[in-house]
């Protein structure tokens, strides 16, 4: 049955994420549940349309990662072209394309720590929502602030280089790239007057880990217990376990650490993965099939990468890594707070490769575009920030989208918000008759870890409007807040 | 003079023209001295609580909500502006003007590679608590009158900071060739 389809504008409350909670009798959380409000139909919409539209087309889906599906388009159109997958690519090509990703993980990373999570930090989580936001950032800690505004516009910089512009790109298409760096691009980053260069940005990143593990210090209990749970956790690495943000195999690890996903190719994803369809929600819930629907979801994201990969190829993310491990004595990091740790680890990370690609010949040589014979499906995947993104199109013989299925991060994340939603609920309203600030606040804070990306599947700045309901065991609503 | 009051949203949008909007970067130091932002994904402010002199829109109207918070932006702005392709005629998401909703939804839950096997049941979201889809994703001056529009998908920064001050200067804004064929 579907709902009834109406142009009459019907006045209902406003929020892209809505959760609502039932109660029992005896006052006790029976249901949590976060509602995602939007629907696009891009699935059905593509169709038809020539291919090599797909890099350009789909990443209007997400303003806030573009080239995220930018790259992973691209990528399932070299199989369709027959430029292999990963590295079928010309040196040049691949190169070009991976520094377009690691300046986009940089701003996106660097976006979100300071733009978005910051403010409860350093402000407090109970802070007064007035001054609480980006804003109140700048006001307070102007330096800080000012450091997270050129790491992202650094990254912008770096995005445009590559991809012709800093929102909706062009750079990289079918079987390679249109694009390689100029000498005097290169040398604005390597060489950019202070604080614009590659080495400030590194700078930078150490610090904000540093900044993390300072608060995590004075602030354990918060950090470690807050909407902890165990899950599986799913990333592509490298062949050699490496963490790679743009291409790799997949794996799945569980609370433990023990593989359930065996380091399978990405152009057998359909083997492995499906998606249930829940009808409160238009956010599918991705689960890995051989463990079925209730036991198969899994997290994605900076944190589920550090648990599948074994090492960090860069240096002094390499360290921080290992410390991060050490926290858990190698074992799968299941404290959902511990994101931002990863983040800025990944942050770091994202910097030194950078810097590596900045200083490669490669990215001045003129080999850009590789030709092969055409096949008619492709899956394309890479590491998106807020974790794995699958593409996969298959084509007719008019060179038409036949078929487009997408998996992206924030979907994969679906169960486990949910879940963080749940504990929240249940420690701050077990035998509650109301809805409290706090609880929302916690609540908003919960999804936050995730960065949640719900223009995909919401609003990454400052506090997505939320709205909390709550039901009564007969089903009547006893209170609603909005925040 | 008190500061200007800016308030923004994002509707049926991949919310690109707010990451553009950010990209004035440094500039953003100044924004904040020169105006005062009220209800925006950007700061805590949820409701309106204040008259507020200009509403930036991103986005189109693809179901009720959308449509609600326009017309409650129309009715709490002096000003609006239609920031990006979306909000001018609908973008991206609009590509599914020509097909019947249905066609959009059936990919989507039912016979998608992911799904197909997974929901036999064939479940659809369907839901008290989701908003309505609208036939159409409609641009936003078609829902409530809109003042001015900014080209481009999304506009680019400069061009989104000089429109900005030439409405808080009373000044005419250029809009060069370029900028209203691509962006
Ligand atoms: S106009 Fe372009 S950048 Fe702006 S919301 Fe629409 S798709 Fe995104």
């Amino acid at each position: 049955m579907t709902k009834k389809i109406t142009i009459e504008p019907v006045t209902r409350v406003e929020g892209h994420g809505k959760v609502t909670i039932h109660l029992d009798d005896n006052g006790n959380v029976v249901q949590s549940r976060l509602h995602i409000v939007e629907f696009r139909g891009f699935e059905r919409f593509v169709q038809g349309r020539p291919y090599w539209e797909a890099p350009v087309l789909v990443q209007r889906l997400c303003g806030i990662c573009p080239v995220s599906h930018h790259l992973a388009a691209a990528k399932a159109l070299d199989v369709i072209v027959g430029a292999g997958t990963g590295d079928g690519l010309t040196v040049t090509g691949e190169k070009m394309r991976r520094l377009m990703h690691y300046g986009q993980t940089f701003q996106s990373h660097a976006l979100h720590f300071f733009h978005l999570a910051s403010p409860d930090l350093l402000l407090g989580i109970d802070a007064d929502p007035a001054i609480r936001n980006v804003i109140g950032v700048i006001k307070e800690f102007k330096d800080l602030a000012v450091q997270g505004v050129m790491m992202r516009k650094f990254g912008q910089e770096i995005i445009a280089a590559t991809a012709g512009k800093k929102i909706h790109g062009t750079g990289a298409i079918p079987g390679g790239i249109n694009k390689n760096l100029s000498i005097e691009e290169r040398d604005s980053f390597l060489k950019g007057a202070d604080p614009m260069n590659i080495d400030k940005m590194i700078e930078w990143a150490q610090a904000s880990v540093d900044l993390f593990k300072g608060y995590h210090k004075d602030h354990t209990d918060l950090i470690d217990n807050f909407a902890a749970f165990p899950s599986s956790h799913l990333s592509l690495v490298r062949k050699d376990g490496a963490l790679d943000l743009y291409h790799g195999v997949i794996r799945a690890v569980d609370s433990e650490g023990k593989k359930i996903l065996h380091d399978v190719d990405s152009q057998d994803y359909l083997k492995y993965i499906g998606e249930e369809v829940k009808s409160w929600s238009y956010m599918k819930f991705p689960y890995l099939l051989e463990y079925g629907k209730k036991d198969g979801w899994y997290r994605v994201g900076p944190l589920a990468r550090l648990n599948t990969a074994e090492f960090i190829p860069s240096p002094m993310a390499q360290k921080e890594f290992e410390i991060f491990k050490a926290y858990t004595n190698g074992k799968p990091n299941n404290m959902s707070m511990h994101m931002h740790w990863a983040r800025l680890i990944e942050l770091l990370h994202s910097a030194e490769m950078m810097k590596e690609l900045l200083n490669d010949p490669d990215l001045q040589k003129n080999d850009l575009v590789v030709k092969g014979t055409k096949t008619n499906e492709g899956v394309g995947m890479l590491e998106a920030p807020r974790g794995t993104l699958f593409h996969h199109y298959r084509i007719n013989d008019n060179d038409q989208i036949e078929m487009a299925n997408l998996i992206v991060s924030t979907t994969s994340n679906n169960e486990p918000m949910n879940l963080a939603v749940r504990s929240v609920a249940e420690s701050y309203m077990n035998g509650q008759k109301e809805i409290t600030e706090p609880m929302m606040n916690a609540v908003e804070v919960a999804i936050r870890a995730y960065d949640p990306c719900l223009s995909c599947a919401t609003h990454a700045l400052g506090k997505m409007p939320l709205e909390v309901s709550l039901f009564d065991s007969k089903n009547l609503l006893i209170d609603k807040k909005r925040t | 003079m008190s500061k200007p009051i800016v308030a923004t949203t994002a509707l049926a949008s991949c919310f690109g023209c707010h990451m553009s909007l950010l990209d004035i970067d440094e500039k953003i130091l100044d924004l904040v001295e020169l105006v005062e932002f009220h209800k925006s994904p950007i700061d805590d402010i949820k409701k309106f609580t204040k008259q507020c002199d200009i509403g930036i829109i991103e986005g189109g109207c693809c179901n009720s909500e959308n449509v609600h918070v326009l017309k409650d932006f129309r009715k709490n702005c002096k000003i609006l502006i239609s920031v990006g392709e979306c909000a001018i005629m609908g973008g991206l998401p609009a590509l599914r003007n020509g097909i019947p909703i249905k066609e959009c939804i059936d990919e989507a839950y039912l016979n998608g590679p992911t799904v197909v096997e997974s929901n036999k049941e064939g479940i659809l979201p369907n839901d008290d608590e989701l908003p309505m889809l609208l036939d159409k994703v409609y641009p936003c001056h078609e829902v409530v009158k809109i003042d001015y529009y900014l080209p481009g998908c999304p506009p680019r920064a400069e061009l989104i900071w000089e429109a900005l001050v030439a409405l808080l200067t009373g000044n005419e804004l250029k809009l060069p060739y370029e900028v209203v064929k691509f962006d």
